[in-house]
């Protein structure tokens, strides 16, 4: 079940992902300060948690930890209780999703008094990164205007398979609340392999964004199938995508195009959406 | 043949030895040793049929040794709670029918975890388990690999166990492989959830 896997991709830019020596300021949940094979690396750094590369069982299976460390200055007895719904709520959703057949990682083990989440390691990077790079070589190759449908069906393709997993989400009852091209994976598929979500790859190209989306990050998830809800997840992803790529901001309608495809009553959710989107710009017109 | 494995993220004090009996005949006599309480026959004993893989039955091991470091267990001792973390509700009797040894079992996996920090097992050691378990064990010894436990697991009975007919993400899945590596990872999953 192992393959060589390329260095993990930091989420964040370089200059927010603390080096591994520094790590070690940090207290380590007591999992991590037992011995293993090769140590711990630490992925980033977040306000809430901290997201490790380590081993799960065995030297040959990766795995991501993500460790909620208990905030002094915060009520031991709530702080417990908070950091232990947080793990369980995430770790929730995570088997749910799976089982259901939203492309997800594995929930491998839960260990809710040290705050500790472990789960499988998604290869590949941050969505984010590929089409970042696809873009600035497309600018290269001298394309200087925006991306459009008409770009090939490289970038199209993958902005399918985004509406397509984010549908399968909502689909199966689950909000993710922090929709953004950092909180995806893309994972490269296996060689000669039929990738099992159900995508093809639909590219020619470079291969650069071949592979297959696997949503992460369900810290600030819940379950719930309120069209209202839905339609501000895609709302934020829309407002990320759109500050993140700017050059391909055009492109959202085909995530939206196969987002409606997988469930029945998606046009609803599109549909308040709209209204969303008119909520958003006259607040940003008063602000 | 008794395999010792050694876990990522467990404290160096402990050592965890596993061994795989085919073709069992005297499961009637291990189960009631279980049943007796008998302390030199502290051992998880697994009824093989209920595992998938390696992966799947340490990762029973592992998060019955997470249990017992957080002082949560909820049997008697870590080879019982082993048993228990194989299934995915917290019914413990349930358990020990369902993934224990019955006095039918054909084919055995036996953990035994080392504590040298124990007094009980701390003059135990990897040899004197082995003896002790090719003297009273009656079956073949195989090899602990995916290959030899992959010919003994019972999938329909995992399927059910885990309420698994019907999970939309295996229904998508044509290629057999591919549909019981996802079973596995459901599975092992849903163990992580039990009890919390
Ligand atoms: N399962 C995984 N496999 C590989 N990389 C992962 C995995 N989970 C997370 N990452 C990497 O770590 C980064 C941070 O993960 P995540 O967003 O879940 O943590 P966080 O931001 O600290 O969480 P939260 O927002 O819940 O506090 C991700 O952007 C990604 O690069």
């Amino acid at each position: 079940m192992t393959t060589l896997l390329p260095l993990p991709v930091p989420a964040t830019p370089a200059d927010e992902v603390e080096a591994g020596a520094q790590s070690h300021q940090f207290p380590l949940p007591q999992t991590l300060n037992y011995p293993t094979t090769t140590p711990p690396t630490l992925i980033t750094q977040g306000a809430e948690g901290r997201l490790y590369k380590t081993t799960y069982l065995l030297p040959s299976i990766p795995c991501a930890l993500k460790h909620r460390p208990s905030k002094p200055y915060r009520h031991p007895i709530l702080d417990q209780r908070l950091t232990r719904h947080r793990i369980l709520s995430e770790a929730r959703i995570l088997q749910k999703c799976r089982r259901e057949g939203v492309p997800v990682p594995a929930l491998y083990a839960v260990d809710e008094g040290t705050g500790v989440l472990i789960m499988e390691w998604i290869a590949g990077a941050p969505v984010r990164v590929p089409v970042n790079e696809y873009l600035r070589k497309r600018k290269a190759d001298g394309l200087r205007e925006a991306a459009t449908k008409e770009d090939g069906e490289e970038l199209v393709g993958l902005m399918r398979r985004i509406g397509r997993a984010v549908g399968r989400l909502h689909k199966v009852g689950i909000v993710h609340g922090d929709l953004t091209t950092s909180n995806m994976m893309l994972r490269p598929w296996d060689k000669g392999k039929a990738p099992v979500n159900g995508h093809k790859a639909d590219g020619e190209g470079n291969g650069l964004l071949d592979g297959e989306i696997v949503i992460i990050d369900f810290g600030l998830a819940s379950q719930g199938t309120q069209d209202e809800d839905r339609a501000v997840d895609l709302y934020v992803l829309e407002r990320a995508f759109g500050s993140t790529h700017p050059r391909a901001e055009g492109l959202f309608e085909v995530v939206l195009d196969a987002y409606r495809g997988e469930f029945k009553t998606a046009n609803i959710v599109l549909k308040k959406l709209e209204d969303v989107r008119m909520r958003g710009r006259k607040r940003s017109m008063l602000g | 043949m008794l395999e010792t494995i050694h876990l990522e993220h467990i404290p160096h004090t402990l050592s965890i030895h596993v061994a795989f009996y085919r073709n069992v005949t005297n499961a009637s006599f291990l189960h009631s040793q279980l049943l007796a309480r008998n302390a030199s026959f502290e051992y998880a004993l697994i009824d093989a049929s209920t595992v998938i893989s390696r992966f799947h039955l340490l990762a029973a091991v592992y998060k019955s040794i997470t249990v017992e470091l957080g002082g949560n267990m909820k049997t008697p001792n870590i080879h019982s709670e082993i048993v228990c973390a194989l299934s995915s509700n917290n019914n413990i009797a349930e358990a020990y029918r369902r993934y224990g040894i019955s006095p039918i079992s054909k084919d055995v996996l036996v953990v035994k975890v080392l504590n040298t920090a124990h007094a009980n097992t701390s003059d135990l050691t990897k040899e004197s388990t082995e003896t002790h378990l090719n003297e009273h064990v009656k079956g073949e010894s195989v090899e602990f690999s995916d290959e030899e436990i992959a010919k003994t697991t019972d999938w329909s009975k995992l399927r059910k166990y885990h309420k698994l007919n019907g999970a939309a993400g295996l229904d998508d899945i044509t290629d057999m492989d591919a549909k019981r590596k996802e079973m596995e990872m459901m599975i092992v999953s849903a163990m992580a959830l039990r009890g919390l």
